[in-house]
C-alpha cells in the first residue's frame, strides 16, 4: 500500500525524518519496502527552493505573434509580476478576462536554472534556459504536473484554485506567492507491505494510528459528522440479510442531486500519490474513504435501483426498494463493472434485488447498477463481510479489487457506519448532493468487543522483559486497548480490544503488542537456559552424509535435481517398475514438465548428465534423494531414499604431461569403474554380505548389468546404460555407467563398526596362480571356491590378469591371481605353502578350473 | 734436526706439492683413483719414500718416519676432501640436469564436490547442532492438516495467500510449502519431553520458475519447546547463529512480522555483509538483509503438538539455504541450483 507522508500528517504529527519513520514502523511490522520521494532531496527530480515556486496567476493575454501561445502574468513573490509565455491549453479559457486575481488561481513557476523533466526528451531532467519564444524573451516556465515529476498529466500546466490546495498546504495562510513548491507538494510515499495481521493498517488512519502509538502522538481521526437535509431514507429502502454470518452489517445512505464533476485537486492529488487514477467525484470519494478509513464502500445508481424495482410485478408502488444479500443461486451470472461476466458459485455472497444480482458483496459492483454520467442520486453502501468467504470468492472468480483486498483480510464491522458517514458528507460537500435524513443500519449479527484476561507475569515470562502491570497497561492503551484491573480478584488485567481490531484472540496477541511497543530491538537477548532435551541423534542421516562424503572422495559431484517430473520423461528408462506408476500427480502444476513426483532418481540424474554432456566429456555424478511411491493403504506416498550414480567419459583427465608420457593409462570409464565406486562405498560403510550378480534389465545393456544385494536383499542395479535408453537422453555411442540403489537397506545395515585386525607378526608367503576356466564361469565363483578351501590361512586373493586368446583353448579364459598365505600363529614353511596350494588347486578343479603351469 | 739435509727436506715438500697439484687436476672418480694408486697406493710415491727408512741412521729414522707419516696424513686428508668435492660436483651436475619448471600446472587428484545447498545446510546444522538442536527429517508430501490447519491456518485463512501451494489429485494432500509442516510431527513424537530440533528439507511452491523464484527449494526450520523459553532466548540463539554463520562482526535486527504459527512473530535481518551496512544493491540500500522468519510458537500450535501452552513455550524459525547462498556468494539466478551445471557446482 502506498502511503503519502503528506496525507498521513493530516492524522498524526510526525517529528521523525522519513527514514526514521520508515525504520520505526518497519520494526513494528509495517514493512516499508521502498520510499518514493517527490520534489524533496533524494527524489528523481529535486525542486530548487529558489527556482521552483508557487505563483499566483494574475492575467492571461494573447501572444502578439503566435495563436497557439499566450502570455501569463503571475506573481511569484518577487514584488514585480512576471510574464511567462506558454502554450498550456488550460490557460486559454482565461484569455482576456482581465484581472484574474479574484479567481484564486495558482500555478507552478520555474525560473531559469531550475531543472524540470522534459516531455519532449523522454522526461530527461533538463535545465531551463532563457530564450526568445516568438520574439518574447522568456526566462521562466509554468510547468505541467509531468514536468514536475508529479504524474502523467501533461494536458496543461498545473493550475489549482487556492481552496483546492488548502487541505494539502495545511491551511490557507500557507498559500503565498513565491512559496517554494517543495514546501507544499514535496512529499515521500511509503510503500508498505500489508501482511495479514496488520490488515487494520490498510488505510491512512490505520497507519497513522500505529505511528501515533509508536511515537507517542495523538491520533486525529477524520470527522464523521454528516449534514443530512434531504427527506428521510426511511420507507425508501429495506435490507434483508439471508446470511447473517457472512454479512453481519449493512449500512446505506442516500445522497440525491449529486453533480458529476472532477474531484478537487487535493483529493485527486492524494489518490494519485496512493496509486489510484481519479475518475469523477463520486467514484473518487468512494475510493478516498476506503484509503482514508479502511472501509470499502460501494455506490449504486439509485435511479437504476428504483426503475428496476418498479418493473418488478410484485413491487408495491411507492413502497421501498428491497435489497437482499444472499448466496448465489445455481447458474446465476453477473457482469462486474470491469466488464467481466462471472459464473457465480454457490458460496459467493451477493447484493441483489428481487430482479437479480447487483454486485458481488465486498468484491466488486455490477456493471448495470454502477454510477453513470447522468446519475444524480446515489445509494451508498458500507457493509461488513466475512473475510474467509470473501477470500474464497476472490480466489474462485479470479477477481481482485482494492475492496476485496481489505475485506478478504478482515474489516471490523464497527467501521461500516463511520465509513458511510464520511463518504456521505464528502459527497455532499464535494459533489453538491443532499444527504437524506436517517440511514439504514442493518445489523444481522451483533458483535461483541473481545475481552482478554491478561496475567502480567505471562508477558514477562514469555518476553524476557520485566514490566510492571502499569507499564504493560500503558503500552496497550497506546494502541487503544482499554485496560482495567480484573474484576475476578486475581492480579490480572482485563483488556478490551479496540473496535477496529479483529486479529486479537488471546494473551499471546497482547504479548506481541507489548513487544512491538517496547520495540523488538529493546528486548533482552539471552542464551537458552531451558533444559537440554534428551539427545537422540539421527543415525540414518549420519550414514547418508557419510555416503555423500565417500562418493565425493571417489571423485563424484553431487547434484540435486527437481523432484517433479512426468511419467513420459521417466518412461524413457523402459523400466516397468517405474513407468507403470502410479504417480503422485499435481492437480495444479505450474508447468506440464513438472506435474508429478518422480518414481526414479536415475532419470533425474540422466537429465543433468545429458545437459552437462554438451560441454564436458567426463561425467561423474551422484544424487541422494527421495522417490515417491504411492501406497494403496495411505493417502501419502512412501518416500524412498535412493542413490543414483552416473559415470561417463575418459578414465583419466587430460594433463599436459600425458603427451610426453606414453605410459599414462587411457580408455573410457567402464562397468568396473562404477563397481569400484560402489565397492569403496560399501567398504566405507563397513557393509558385509554384498553380492553382485549378473542380471538382465531393459534399462541396461544386456550382459553388462548387475544386481546388488546385501545379505540376500536386493538393493538395486548397476551397469552400462542400454544404448537405446542412452540415445533417448541424447547421449552418443560412448558407454554410460549408471546405478540406482535403495539407500535404506544400504545404510540401515551399515551401523557396524569396522573389524580391525592387528598388524601381522609373521611373514606372508606370496605366489601367483593362474586358472583356466570356462568362459561362462563367473570369477566370483572361482574366488568363492578358493576362499573356502584356503580358510583363514588364505589372507588375500587379488585378480591381476584376465586373458582370453590364442594361447589358450577357445571358450576358455585365464584368471591370474596373486595370493598371500599367512598364519596368525607361526611362520609358514614351504611345505605349509605347498599343502595350501594343493588344497586351492583341488577346490578349483572341483568347479572345472585347472591350474596353468 | 740439523743433520737432516736440506735436499731431503726439500724432497718432502716437492713431493707434497707435486701430489697436491696432481690431485687438484683430478676431475672424476677414475682420475682420483689413479692418483691415489700413484701417490698413496702400495707402490705409490709416498710408500716408496718410506722404504728409504732402512737406509737411515738410528737418529734419523724417527724424524724421517714422522715426516713421512705427516706427508701421508696430509695427502690422505687432501684426497678425502677432493673426493668429497668431486662427488658433490657430480651430484650437482646430475641434479641440475633434472631441473623442472615449477610453474607448470600440477596434476590434481580427481576429487568430487558437494552440492552448494548441501554445504550450506550442513554448515547451518552444525552451528545449531552445537547449541543442542538435533536434526529431524519429515516427509515432503503431507496432508493439509500438517502444512496448514494444525499450524493455525484453517481453510481460507488469509495467510494461505502468502504461499502458492501445489495440490495433489487428493485435494487434502499437498507438497509441503514450508518445513514448518514437520513441527507437529516432531512435537507429537517427543512430547512431553522438551524439544530442540532443526528440520531441513525440500519445500515446494507453485510459482513460475524465474531467476528469483523456484518451484522447489530447501528450508531449514528450527524448533525449541520447553518450560520458560522466552522471546529473549529466541533473539539470543539466532543472533549467535548469525554471528557464527555470517561473521562475528555482523549485527542483527529483529522486527515484527507475521506468521500464523508464531506469536509474536519476527523477521531477523543481518547487517549487509557486502557493503557492511552502508547500503548497496544487494541490500537494496537498506543496509540490512532479510535472513529468516521466526517467532514464539503459537499456543494453538503447541496444543496441536501435544503441549500445554500454559506450561510450555517455545520458539521456531525458518530460513532458506539457497537464498542465503545467493546472498553469501552474490548469485543472481536461483535456477543455477537445480540446473546442476558442473561449471557452477565445481566452484564451491
Amino acid at each position: 500500500m502506498r502511503v503519502p507522508i503528506s496525507w498521513l500528517r493530516e492524522y498524526v504529527d510526525i517529528d521523525l525524518s522519513v527514514d526514521q519513520l520508515a525504520e520505526r514502523i518497519t520494526n513494528a511490522g509495517l514493512e516499508v519496502g521502498s520510499i518514493e520521494r517527490i520534489g524533496v532531496a533524494g527524489a528523481p527530480l529535486e525542486w530548487d527552493r529558489d527556482r521552483v515556486l508557487l505563483a499566483h496567476v494574475l492575467a492571461v493575454r494573447p501572444h502578439p505573434d503566435a495563436d497557439r501561445l499566450v502570455i501569463a502574468t503571475v506573481d511569484h513573490g518577487a514584488g514585480q509580476p512576471k510574464e511567462v509565455v506558454t502554450g498550456a491549453p488550460n490557460l486559454f479559457p482565461h484569455l482576456e478576462r482581465g484581472d484574474l486575481s479574484e479567481l484564486d488561481l495558482w500555478a507552478a513557476l520555474i525560473l531559469e536554472g531550475a531543472t524540470y523533466l522534459d516531455p519532449h526528451k523522454d522526461l530527461q531532467p533538463t535545465k531551463l534556459k532563457g530564450r526568445k519564444l516568438r520574439g518574447v524573451y522568456n526566462d521562466a516556465m509554468l510547468c505541467s504536473p509531468v514536468e514536475l515529476g508529479l504524474g502523467e498529466d501533461h494536458d496543461g500546466v498545473l493550475l489549482v484554485r487556492g481552496d483546492e490546495l488548502t487541505p494539502i498546504a495545511g491551511g490557507r495562510s500557507e498559500i503565498v506567492a513565491g512559496r517554494p513548491l517543495v514546501d507544499l507538494l514535496g512529499d515521500a510515499v511509503l510503500e508498505i507491505d500489508i501482511i495479514p495481521n496488520i490488515a487494520r493498517c490498510a488505510s491512512m488512519v490505520g497507519v497513522a494510528r500505529e505511528v501515533a502509538a509508536l511515537t507517542g502522538k495523538v491520533l486525529r481521526t477524520p470527522s464523521t459528522q454528516v449534514v443530512q437535509e434531504g427527506p428521510s431514507i426511511e420507507g425508501k429502502l429495506v435490507i434483508e440479510t439471508r446470511e447473517p454470518e457472512l454479512n453481519p452489517r449493512f449500512v446505506a445512505f442516500l445522497i440525491e442531486g449529486v453533480e458529476q464533476r472532477p474531484a478537487p485537486f487535493w483529493m485527486q492529488h492524494r489518490l494519485r500519490l496512493a496509486g489510484q487514477r481519479p475518475l469523477h467525484v463520486v467514484v473518487d470519494v468512494s475510493n478516498y474513504v476506503m484509503l482514508e478509513i479502511g472501509q470499502p464502500n460501494h455506490t449504486f445508481d439509485w435511479g437504476f435501483l428504483q426503475r428496476r424495482a418498479e418493473s418488478d410485478p410484485g413491487y408495491d408502488p411507492g413502497g421501498p426498494v428491497r435489497l437482499i444479500t444472499r448466496l448465489a443461486e445455481p447458474g446465476e451470472q453477473l457482469t462486474t463493472l470491469d466488464g467481466t461476466r462471472h459464473e457465480l458459485l454457490p458460496n459467493n455472497i451477493l447484493v441483489t434485488d428481487p430482479a437479480g444480482a447487483l454486485s458481488i458483496g465486498g468484491v466488486m459492483g455490477g456493471e448495470e447498477s454502477e454510477i453513470q454520467d447522468h446519475t444524480t442520486d446515489v445509494l451508498l453502501e458500507a457493509a461488513a463481510w466475512k473475510f474467509t468467504n470473501i477470500r474464497q470468492t476472490q480466489r474462485q472468480l479470479g477477481l481482485h479489487s482494492e475492496a476485496g483486498f481489505r475485506f478478504s483480510r478482515g474489516v471490523h464491522p464497527e467501521l461500516a457506519l463511520l465509513g458511510a458517514r464520511r463518504a456521505a458528507e464528502l459527497l455532499r460537500t464535494l459533489a453538491g448532493g443532499t444527504v437524506a435524513a436517517g440511514c439504514i443500519d442493518h445489523v444481522a449479527q451483533a458483535w461483541a468487543p473481545v475481552e482478554i484476561e491478561l496475567d502480567p507475569a505471562y508477558v514477562n515470562e514469555r518476553s524476557g522483559l520485566d514490566l510492571s502491570p502499569e507499564q504493560i497497561a500503558a503500552h496497550l492503551e497506546r494502541l487503544e486497548f482499554s485496560v482495567e484491573p480484573s474484576t475476578s480478584g486475581r492480579s490480572t488485567l482485563r483488556v478490551v480490544a479496540p473496535p477496529h481490531r479483529i486479529d486479537v484472540e488471546g494473551p499471546h496477541d497482547l504479548l506481541e503488542e507489548v513487544c512491538r511497543m517496547v520495540g523488538y530491538e529493546n528486548l533482552p537477548s539471552t542464551v537458552l537456559a531451558s533444559h537440554l532435551p534428551p539427545q537422540r541423534g539421527n543415525p540414518a542421516l549420519e550414514a547418508e552424509e557419510a555416503a555423500r562424503d565417500c562418493l565425493v572422495r571417489s571423485g563424484l559431484h553431487e547434484v540435486i535435481t527437481y523432484r517433479l517430473t512426468t511419467a513420459e520423461s521417466e518412461a524413457r528408462l523402459r523400466d516397468e517398475e517405474v513407468s507403470v506408476g502410479p504417480y503422485v500427480e499435481l492437480s495444479n502444476p505450474s508447468t506440464l514438465e513438472r506435474s508429478a513426483l518422480r518414481r526414479s532418481l536415475l532419470a533425474s540424474v540422466l537429465d543433468v548428465a545429458s545437459n552437462n554432456a554438451r560441454f564436458t566429456d567426463r561425467l561423474a555424478l551422484f544424487e541422494i534423494g527421495a522417490v515417491f511411491l504411492p501406497r494403496p493403504d495411505s493417502p501419502l506416498p512412501e518416500e524412498v531414499a535412493r542413490l543414483a550414480v552416473l559415470l561417463r567419459g575418459p578414465r583419466q583427465g587430460a594433463h599436459w604431461q600425458d603427451g610426453t608420457d606414453p605410459g599414462a593409462a587411457a580408455g573410457e570409464l567402464d562397468y568396473f569403474d562404477l563397481k569400484g565406486v560402489i565397492e569403496i562405498l560399501l567398504r566405507d560403510l563397513h557393509l558385509d554380505g554384498a553380492e553382485f550378480s549378473a542380471t538382465e534389465h531393459p534399462t541396461y545393456r544386456p550382459g553388462r548389468a548387475a544386481e546388488l544385494s546385501i545379505s540376500g536383499r536386493t538393493v538395486g542395479r548397476l551397469g552400462e546404460l542400454h544404448p537405446v535408453v542412452a540415445r533417448d537422453w541424447g547421449f552418443d555411442e560412448r558407454p554410460c555407467l549408471v546405478a540406482e540403489l535403495d539407500l535404506g537397506p544400504l545404510l540401515g545395515s551399515a551401523s557396524r563398526a569396522p573389524v580391525v585386525t592387528p598388524i601381522p607378526v609373521y611373514p606372508a608367503v606370496r605366489e601367483d596362480l593362474a586358472f583356466l576356466v570356462d568362459e561362462s564361469l563367473p570369477a566370483a565363483a572361482l574366488v568363492e571356491a578358493l576362499r573356502s578351501a584356503g580358510g583363514v590361512l588364505l589372507e588375500s586373493i587379488e585378480l591381476f590378469d584376465l586373458y582370453q586368446g590364442d594361447k589358450i583353448a577357445p571358450g576358455k579364459k585365464s584368471l591370474a591371481y596373486r595370493v598371500a598365505y599367512r598364519s596368525p600363529s607361526k611362520t609358514l614353511s614351504d611345505r605349509d605353502a605347498t599343502r595350501l596350494r594343493g588344497r586351492l588347486v583341488e577346490a578349483a578343479a572341483g568347479i572345472g578350473a585347472t591350474l596353468r603351469e | 734436526m740439523s743433520e737432516t739435509s736440506p735436499e731431503t727436506s726439500l724432497d718432502f715438500e716437492a713431493v707434497q706439492n707435486r701430489a697436491e697439484v696432481a690431485l687438484a687436476r683430478c676431475e672424476d672418480p677414475e682420475q682420483l683413483e689413479s692418483w691415489y694408486y700413484a701417490t698413496l697406493g702400495r707402490k705409490g710415491e709416498v710408500q716408496l719414500m718410506s722404504r728409504q727408512l732402512g737406509q737411515l741412521s738410528a737418529e734419523e729414522r724417527p724424524i724421517f718416519g714422522k715426516r713421512v707419516n705427516a706427508l701421508k696424513q696430509a695427502l690422505q686428508v687432501a684426497y678425502e676432501q677432493r673426493r668429497e668435492e668431486i662427488e658433490r660436483q657430480a651430484l650437482e651436475r646430475r641434479l641440475s640436469a633434472g631441473a623442472i619448471d615449477v610453474t607448470l600446472p600440477g596434476r590434481r587428484p580427481r576429487t568430487g564436490t558437494l552440492h552448494p545447498s548441501t554445504l550450506v545446510l550442513r554448515a547451518m546444522c552444525r552451528i545449531f547442532g552445537d547449541m543442542g538442536f538435533q536434526i529431524y527429517r519429515s516427509p515432503d508430501v503431507v496432508t493439509d492438516e500438517y502444512n496448514f490447519e494444525w499450524l493455525n491456518m484453517p481453510p481460507e485463512h488469509p495467510a494461505r495467500d502468502m504461499q502458492d501451494t501445489f495440490y495433489t489429485r487428493d485435494e487434502n494432500v499437498v507438497l509441503r510449502t514450508h518445513t514448518s509442516a514437520g513441527q507437529i510431527l516432531a512435537m507429537r513424537e517427543y512430547h512431553p519431553e522438551p524439544i530442540r530440533v532443526v528440520l531441513p528439507g525440500m519445500c515446494y511452491r507453485n510459482e513460475q520458475i524465474t531467476a528469483r523464484s523456484e518451484i522447489q527449494f530447501h528450508q531449514i526450520e528450527g524448533l525449541a519447546v520447553g518450560e520458560g523459553i522466552t522471546f529473549a532466548d529466541l533473539k539470543g540463539t539466532l543472533t549467535e547463529f548469525a554471528r557464527r554463520f555470517f561473521g562475528a562482526e555482523r549485527q542483527t535486527r529483529f522486527r515484527a512480522s507475521y506468521f500464523p504459527f508464531t506469536e509474536p512473530s519476527a523477521e531477523m535481518d543481518v547487517s549487509c555483509f557486502q557493503c557492511d551496512a552502508k547500503g548497496c544493491r544487494l541490500c537494496k540500500y537498506s543496509g540490512w538483509l532479510e535472513i529468516l522468519g521466526c517467532g514464539m510458537v503459537h499456543p494453538v500450535v503447541l496444543r496441536n503438538g501435544g503441549y500445554d501452552p500454559e506450561r510450555f513455550s517455545g520458539f521456531a524459525f525458518g530460513t532458506g539455504p539457497e537464498r542465503i547462498a545467493m546472498l553469501k556468494y552474490g548469485l543472481d539466478d536461483i535456477r543455477a541450483f537445480w540446473g546442476n551445471d558442473l561449471r557452477f557446482l565445481t566452484q564451491f
